[in-house]
């Protein structure tokens, strides 16, 4: 034995999980729906993808370059924002959209904050949020060569019936990731299979949305039956909203308790948002705006410790 | 209610296949034996022996100093060569007193053993007290201390850790498969200062030879039963081990006493049984010496005192340059940055690996995943309370229950940007307490 040994505080093992397994493992369950998207709406999705997580994973390389931190694209996050961003944009955008999205999911949204773990908002809804109001025609227009017209929620809104097992599997129009419902479940299986998220958002999101939905649609006199509600459920981006951007780590709470609230509060404002809303939608504003009450729901859900009526919780 | 488990916890690679078939062997120790005079929680022990003098084994060498402390004993016969401080596990020089071994370990004559039934209460705990016996899982808590609680009538269990927690220790098990009646016997004496506690050995079911071997053994003692816990770190921590065989909870000011309980380590009541029915005071320990960088894991029963180059030796040595040395277990053992410090009172293990995960691992930004609340088995928030340590800001820590952290480690086990969320929140925590201590 030469020399001294290297010494640390305990503990002095480690579990085999990092943050870019767990990353990348994201990326991994998102690829059933960006296949699907890829398929449904055909090479152009493949581009602006492409585009997107490009624009993003450079974005976050060079301001570290150029601020002489450490590089920290190896991590996965930027990819997973990128190809995020790229799922909530319709197939119809030009070329530059993911590139100002995904300047601004990074630099503005992550990067100035300090990085991984400091923004406040999901960096890829607060980018899509961003260009919906900048450029809504754009980013509203779902017409492409599979599909013209409306997305199946527009049409709902405005009174009409929707195929609720074409939104189901995911042939309809809409954003290039939010239509596959089954696509969307299958990558959710996966995550949940790895402990990487668990039902607790999620599963109150969703809950609370179709008990919240159908209490206002009865309230403003619309007939909620089967088909109203699975075509709620299936359309405008709630499944790829609850089960990826809900659960985005760095900006859902971080408390046990706190999770329900937000799961529930999320689920309260997307149903406001669309039945009293102007758009049919309001998964993205209704995630960013439950973002910034996190620290609130944080304050007020802290557990309590051991010995103190917290070890049954 | 008992849930036989508790929330939180974490399930690391046990590795206690290296050695939990090893019988225990002694080592003779060879070299010089080091005995620091504070092997425990209080005031260290006064040296009573001077330069030059000669000890038997078995002979008192330092007095406790007040209620909260220890004596401590010599483990061979030889001659006083120094009382100066010596570095120990922890990386401190503490003063020691060092005997040069003369290799006859002649012993003392001890006095003949009184019947348990003819000893008081008070008799009892001070041959306890005499016999130097601490807290040997680690905590080095003085014993008599644990077993003088202000009500004696109101203790309703008596609780002998067996969890074995702890990745790669078999020291315990061994102790339990080999010599359970020892165990048993040490668990009785504790039994009669409390006439109103039922005896409950608590086992890891990842243990189930060693449960089943007891319960063969108790099956005739109304008062003790055995109960088998769900396999899970920490389940040996004083707090989780009440909770899960009681259903009891309390938080970090408070004592197991004020539960009704008492608990002690294995080792720590066979010391007992030894004190009480054979009148021997505390002179040796199991320690596993263990890991993939050591030829040959086992163990041993170490006479205190022994540098643990001997026990490196007694092992066969090492077959790979080991990359971190540990004393104790894994998740809470301490790092040791050199071989040349002696076995205590407190020391389990001495766990050689090749590989240190933490320094080939660099932390990286909080992703606020939340695997530390969910295995924050204080059901605090670790990152939080990390967060509120680096950035000195006490009054939020403590707010926030960071005294309320058993440093088990978890939270730093599971951190996937490897964080030392442990170490921020056990130095905040040192300084708090210091703090406090200082405003009493």
């Amino acid at each position: 034995m030469s020399g001294l040994m290297k010494v640390s505080s305990n503990p002095h093992i480690r579990a085999k999980s990092s943050t870019a397994k767990i990353m990348l493992t994201v990326v991994i369950a998102l690829l059933p729906t960006t296949g699907f998207g890829i398929y449904n709406f055909g090479i152009r999705a493949a581009m602006i993808i492409a585009i997107s997580v490009a624009t993003t994973v450079l974005t976050e390389f060079l301001y570290e370059k150029i601020c002489k931190k450490k590089v920290t694209v190896g991590d996965f996050s930027a990819v997973v924002t990128g190809l995020l961003l790229a799922l909530n944009l319709p197939v119809s955008v030009p070329w530059w959209i993911p590139v100002v999205g995904g300047i601004f999911a990074i630099l503005v949204v992550k990067m100035l904050f300090g990085g991984l773990g400091q923004n406040f908002m999901n960096p890829a809804l607060a980018a899509r949020c961003f260009l919906l109001i900048s450029f809504t025609s754009i980013m509203t227009n779902f017409d492409c060569d599979a599909y013209t017209g409306a997305t199946p929620l527009a049409s709902l809104k405005a009174g009409e019936g929707v195929n609720a097992m074409d939104m189901i599997l995911g042939r309809t129009a809409g954003t290039i990731g939010e239509t596959s419902m089954i696509a969307i479940v299958i990558g959710a299986c996966i995550l949940i299979l790895a402990g990487i998220i668990d039902l607790k958002v999620p599963g109150s999101y969703i809950v609370s949305f179709a008990v919240f939905v159908s209490l206002f649609a009865y309230l403003n006199g619309i007939n909620v039956n089967g088909a109203y509600l699975s075509a709620q459920l299936a359309g405008g981006g709630l499944m790829l909203g609850a089960f990826f951007m809900a659960t985005d780590y760095v900006t859902r709470p971080v408390t046990k308790k706190g999770q329900y609230v937000y799961g529930i509060f999320l689920g309260f404002l997307t149903a406001i948002f669309r039945i009293f809303g102007a758009s049919a939608e309001g998964v993205s504003y209704a995630i960013i705006i439950g973002n910034l009450l996190v620290p609130l729901i944080e304050k007020y859900t802290m557990p309590k410790a051991f010995g103190k009526g917290g070890e049954r919780s | 209610m008992a849930k036989f488990t508790f929330m939180g916890g974490v399930h690391p690679y046990d590795g206690k296949d290296l050695s939990k078939d090893k019988p225990m062997k002694a080592v003779l120790p060879k070299g010089d034996l080091v005995y620091p005079l504070s092997q425990h929680i209080g005031a260290p022990a006064k040296a009573i022996v001077a330069k030059g003098d000669h000890v038997l084994a078995g002979q008192k060498i330092a007095e406790a100093q007040g209620f909260v402390s220890a004596p401590v004993y010599a483990t061979v016969s030889g001659t006083v060569k120094a009382i100066e401080p010596r570095r120990v596990v922890t990386g401190d020089n503490v003063m020691s007193i060092v005997i040069e071994n003369d290799q006859l370990y002649q012993e003392v004559e001890y006095p003949p053993a009184v019947p348990l039934k003819k000893m008081s209460r008070e008799e009892i705990v001070n041959k306890i007290k005499e016999a130097g016996i601490v807290g040997m899982g680690g905590a080095g808590f003085p014993t008599h201390v644990k077993l003088s609680p202000k009500e004696p009538d109101k203790i309703t269990y008596v609780i002998a850790n067996c969890a074995e927690c702890e990745p790669y220790l078999t020291s315990d098990y061994r102790r339990m498969m080999e010599e359970p009646e020892k165990l048993i016997g040490g668990l009785k004496v504790i039994l009669h200062l409390f006439p109103n506690a039922k005896g409950v050995l608590a086992v890891e079911d990842n243990k189930k030879d060693c449960i089943e071997l007891l319960k063969k053994l108790t099956k005739d003692e109304p008062k003790i039963s055995v109960v088998s816990l769900k396999t899970k770190y920490p389940q040996g921590s004083e707090r989780h081990l009440i909770y899960a065989v009681t259903g009891r909870a309390f938080n970090a000011s408070m004592l197991p006493a004020d539960v009704g309980c008492i608990v002690d380590n294995v080792d720590t009541i066979v010391a007992i049984n030894r004190a009480v029915n054979e009148g021997k005071p505390l002179m040796n320990r199991i320690v596993t010496v263990t890991g993939d960088a050591v030829v040959n894991p086992q163990n041993f029963i170490v006479r205190i005192g022994t540098n643990y180059h001997e026990l490196i030796e007694e092992a066969g040595g090492f077959k790979q340059e080991p990359a971190k040395i540990i004393s104790g277990g894994p998740m809470m053992g301490f790092g040791i940055f050199d071989l040349d410090v002696p076995t205590t009172k407190t020391a389990s293990a001495l766990l050689c690996l090749t590989k240190d995960d933490v320094s080939e691992q660099e932390p990286s930004a909080c992703i606020n995943c939340g695997r530390c609340v969910e295995a924050c088995p204080g059901r605090v928030v670790p990152k939080l309370l990390a967060e509120y340590a680096e950035h000195y800001d006490f009054e939020n820590f403590e707010k926030h229950d960071g005294l309320e952290c058993c440093e088990c480690g978890c939270c730093s086990y599971v951190c996937p940007a490897k964080r030392p969320l442990t170490q921020a929140i056990k130095s905040a925590r040192k300084m708090v307490l210091a703090e406090k201590k200082k405003k009493k």
